[in-house]
């Protein structure tokens, strides 16, 4: 039997990638997929008719543009479109849209307070000076704090020194930040409740926290931390729907040789002698290789896919113990034609927009209240864009996808699984909150999928369909993430490794802890490294 | 007599109204006296109309002239340097024409309109050099740039658009063909030309009936994502294409004053569209010279490291910035490729493709400024290059 130098697990974006940075340095490697199509959660596919789904992820931005270019992923059909604003409706009929060009954004804010209007600006550079201290160490591994290896203690100087570069006063700013609330950040800046709300969005996106956790103020800047050709924060469609990240990625990566398996799942990761020696299929064939590199979530890989006698006691709790919950759900929609919205002044841009149907603090934390209690929001949180408003090739001319991120919806409904009756009406809340904008809305629908994060685990592999693959919190972060002593993409077991989005820096179609762990693993095989350095933002 | 003064400010093109109707962003410029857009809605959403849907930009104010006559291509072939025997009717070139010196006075597009006939399109004026290069000949030559009005719809939906306009033929037109076509009772010229580097066409009809055209363009174009471009997001999609322009990436050799600040087509990487067999043409001599003996200059397509593009930068040998060897003169980060990337002039024997230059880059964050020597990969292929470019019929999408 054929020994690969590597195989890596699951050809989601991640693990694409770090296949494409082995096999770019040389090594064998061979990539297998239980689906019968890659992609893992950022996939184009075709559902209905001639419709594209991007019926996972739908947007593009934390994409790091340093693999983009390493992989010459635009030679491999990625084509990544930015796209206008976003919109929040209002229920008195009014709506408030965010631009992208500055001073009309001032304007749109003035319109409810020029006091918002104002502390925007101050509001952006507070924000910024988080975000370049992340943004640092996307692309890097996180020091472990306990070790004493050079590699290590420069990687906490580095962080020091960061720190120490921003001053004293930010130093407490910094720590505020990272612990307390979006609504309470937002709070020290912005009197309007809606614009409040249509910010708050993006510190609960993909996480099972309200606006009130402790915590969420992070998660937005974990949405803003991204950038399309260096405008920080803002956000595209890749053409073709998200399958192109994915593809372009695997295109580079069978251009350095590598080979894809589809409908090849992983029952079990392969060890002996305390040494990862490959995987055994669904099927019962082996595939043997000197290393293996999971990008299945942490708990998949360590509950599901190894003999817990292999691990360590502490380990393995730790990984039960990994927050990775579910929280939001998906509607995919295919529309006969463009619906309409009333409350906006037609030819305005912001019909090219990030749609949001909930108005105020109140109603986002309601919206949590009910995951609380075991049920879908009532009155959801919708993140809605419609990518054929941009992208001529995922529907018939004149006809649209609309993709609706739902937040909150639970893995399990009252701690049982899901009729279909109940998902049925989980899509009904979400159709009649948007009908209420648009009321041409319901009759121009000829398709839609449902997705629960139960669906979204069982197509897909991802744990109680987390699309971030565990929590973005402080204590699940850098040198925590997955596993305290874990987070340089080495497990316990020789040979065995993570790239997936549970390591460092975490989710989002980002494609950093692909590459990240791929440096680690040429290092380790005293290869030549084949991962591009950040560009730096100085 | 009465005399009617010029008109004293800006023109405005046949299309003018109906881009004023889109315009948002109140930022024009003036072309050739002519007031045209910088952008009417975002640079950047233009700029990416081009490369995802459609963008379409007027480019009346383009310089045109009609050459027809017995001598058309006689006149032509010893005008420019490249072999116009070669260019069918219904066929387009890019071409080349230079001084005695050898030295490009422009670059233009020649169309092949019939037998005999030509259209010469180009950023500068020449009557004066054309006039005077037909002495002898039987050719006459017409300035007809306001006589023609033209947009260019460029992008990966433009076949599609103009497809449901119900221009017929189209799925058979290769790149740099030409066809005339009736549309609605007028006579209108399509080609697959651009300088965009991706799908595109460009149209050419009497000014009359622009708007009609227009409107016509834009309602078959609605649900293929068509936008009104203005000039910032052409001139960001011609940089990727690897395009270079007058005034740019080269100086006009007849208004250029200080000596050394022109450039031959040999050094402006235009060597294929010099051709020694074929009989004398302007310059001939003086570019056989500089062939034998070496040029001086020669332009360079960099692929940067990092992202910060290098506008102005010099170039370098070396990484210590010892041996300053040229400077950039177009420069952008390409959205598409997601390359740092640029167009620059080097003396001879740098800049072999393949070979490595460093560029001094200077940026401001914040009011301070920063340098960096970035490493510079000299490539000898456009940075974008579609295959929708090359594809006829092309996708339907």
């Amino acid at each position: 039997m054929k020994t690969y130098d590597a195989v890596v697990v699951g050809a989601g974006h991640n693990g694409l990638t770090t296949a494409a940075f082995l096999a770019k340095a040389g090594l064998d490697v061979v990539c297998v997929e239980k689906n019968d199509y890659i992609g893992g959660a950022a996939v184009s596919r075709n559902l209905h008719e001639d419709w594209i789904y991007s019926n996972c992820s739908y947007v593009c931005s934390l994409l790091r543009p340093e693999i983009y270019r390493a992989l010459e992923l635009h030679r491999h059909g990625l084509q990544v479109t930015p796209f206008g604003g976003s919109l929040t409706f209002m229920e008195n009929g009014d709506y408030y849209g965010s631009y992208h060009d500055a001073e009309v954004a001032y304007r749109e804010r003035a319109r409810f307070s020029r006091r918002d209007a104002d502390a925007y600006e101050r509001y952006r550079s507070d924000t910024m000076r988080q975000c370049r201290i992340i943004r640092d160490f996307l692309l890097s591994t996180p020091p472990d704090p306990t070790s004493f290896r050079p590699k290590d203690l420069l990687g906490l100087l580095q962080i020091g020194r960061k720190f120490l570069e921003v001053g004293e006063d930010r130093i407490y700013e910094t720590i505020r930040f990272w612990t307390m609330s979006v609504a309470e950040y937002l709070d020290e800046y912005f009197e309007t409740d809606v614009i409040k709300a249509a910010m708050s969005g993006s510190g609960i996106i993909g996480t099972a926290l309200g606006v009130h956790s402790p915590g969420t103020a992070y998660v937005l800047l974990h949405h803003y931390m991204g950038d399309v050709d260096g405008n920080v924060g803002s956000w595209g469609f890749a053409r073709g729907g998200m399958g192109a990240v994915s593809g372009a990625i695997a295109g580079a990566f069978q251009s350095y040789g590598g080979e894809i398996r589809t409908e090849a799942g992983v029952d079990k990761i392969i060890v002996r002698n305390g040494k990862a020696r490959g995987v055994g299929l669904d099927n019962g064939d082996e595939i043997a290789a000197n290393i293996v590199v999971s990008a299945m979530d942490v708990k998949r890989t360590f509950l599901k896919c190894i003999d817990r006698s292999e691990l360590d006691e502490g380990f393995y709790t730790r990984v039960e113990n990994f927050k990775i919950r579910g929280s939001s759900g998906k509607l995919n929609i295919a529309l006969d034609g463009l619906p309409t919205f009333p409350a906006l002044p037609e030819g305005s841009s912001l019909h090219v927009s990030d749609m949001h149907f909930i108005d105020s603090m109140e109603r986002m934390e309601r919206a949590y209240d009910d995951w609380k209690a075991g049920t879908w929001s009532k009155d959801p949180y919708i993140d809605m864009v419609m990518p054929t408003t941009v992208d001529p090739t995922m529907a018939p001319p004149g006809k649209h996808f609309m993709s609706c991120f739902i937040q909150y919806c639970p893995y399990e409904l009252e701690g049982r699984d899901w009729t279909d009756l109940e998902r049925e009406a989980f899509a009904q809340t979400v159709i009649d909150q948007i009908a209420n904008y648009s009321p041409d809305f319901r009759d121009l629908i000829v398709h839609y999928e449902v997705r629960t994060p139960a669906d979204i685990e069982e197509q897909i592999g991802i744990t109680e369909g987390n699309i971030f693959h565990g929590e973005l919190t402080m204590d699940q972060l850098l040198f925590n993430r997955p596993v305290p002593g874990y987070a340089q993409y080495r497990a316990p077991i020789a040979g065995l490794y993570m790239c997936g989005s549970s390591t460092h820096p975490g989710g989002g179609v980002m494609a950093a802890p692909g590459a990240n762990a791929a440096r680690e693993i040429l290092s380790d095989l005293k290869r030549p490294n084949t991962v591009p350095e950040n560009f730096g933002d100085d | 007599m009465s005399v009617q003064e010029v008109p004293q400010g800006r023109l405005r093109t046949p299309f003018c109204a109906r881009l004023a109707a889109l315009d948002t962003l109140n930022s024009w410029h003036t072309w050739k006296g002519y007031t045209v857009p910088d952008a009417l809605y975002c640079a950047d959403t233009e700029y990416f109309a081009i490369r995802n849907s459609t963008g379409v930009f007027d480019l009346t104010p383009m310089t045109k002239y009609r050459i027809k006559g017995p001598d058309a291509l006689v006149y032509i072939d010893r005008l420019v340097t490249r072999d116009m025997s070669k260019i069918r009717p219904g066929r387009v070139a890019y071409a080349v024409w230079c001084n005695d010196q050898g030295q490009v006075i422009d670059d233009g597009t020649i169309f092949h309109l019939k037998e005999g006939e030509y259209r010469l399109c180009s950023q500068e004026r020449h009557c004066a050099w054309l006039m005077d290069s037909a002495i002898g000949l039987d050719v006459s030559i017409t300035d007809e740039t306001a006589e023609v009005a033209a947009l260019a719809v460029q992008g990966p939906t433009s076949f599609a658009i103009l497809n449901r306009m119900g221009i017929e033929g189209l799925d058979e037109l290769k790149p740099f063909g030409l066809m005339h076509v009736d549309f609605q009772g007028t006579e209108l010229m399509v080609s697959r030309t651009g300088f965009t580097g991706d799908l595109g066409y460009e149209l050419w009809l009497d000014p009359d009936r622009a708007e009609f055209l227009w409107d016509t363009l834009f309602a078959a174009g609605e649900i293929s994502g068509i936008r009104a471009i203005g000039t910032d997001a052409l001139e960001h999609a011609r940089i990727e294409a690897g395009y270079i322009a007058a005034y740019i990436d080269f100086l006009p050799a007849h208004a250029t004053v200080r000596t050394g600040r022109t450039r031959s087509p040999l050094e402006l990487g235009l060597d294929w569209l010099v051709d020694f067999k074929k009989p004398n043409f302007n310059g001939r001599r003086a570019l056989a010279e500089e062939k034998r003996s070496g040029s001086t200059w020669r332009l360079v397509k960099l692929d940067i490291e990092g992202n910060k593009p290098a506008h102005h930068a010099y170039i370098f040998a070396d990484a210590k910035a010892r041996r300053n060897i040229g400077f950039v003169t177009s420069a952008a980060w390409s959205p598409v490729c997601k390359q740092n990337i640029a167009l620059g002039t080097v003396r001879t024997p740098h800049g072999n493709p393949g070979s490595t230059l460093w560029v001094e880059i200077f940026y401001q964050r914040e009011m301070h400024w920063s340098r960096k020597m970035a490493r510079a990969e000299v490539v000898d292929k456009p940075f974008w290059f579609p295959k929708r470019r090359g594809l006829t019929p092309p996708d339907l999408v």
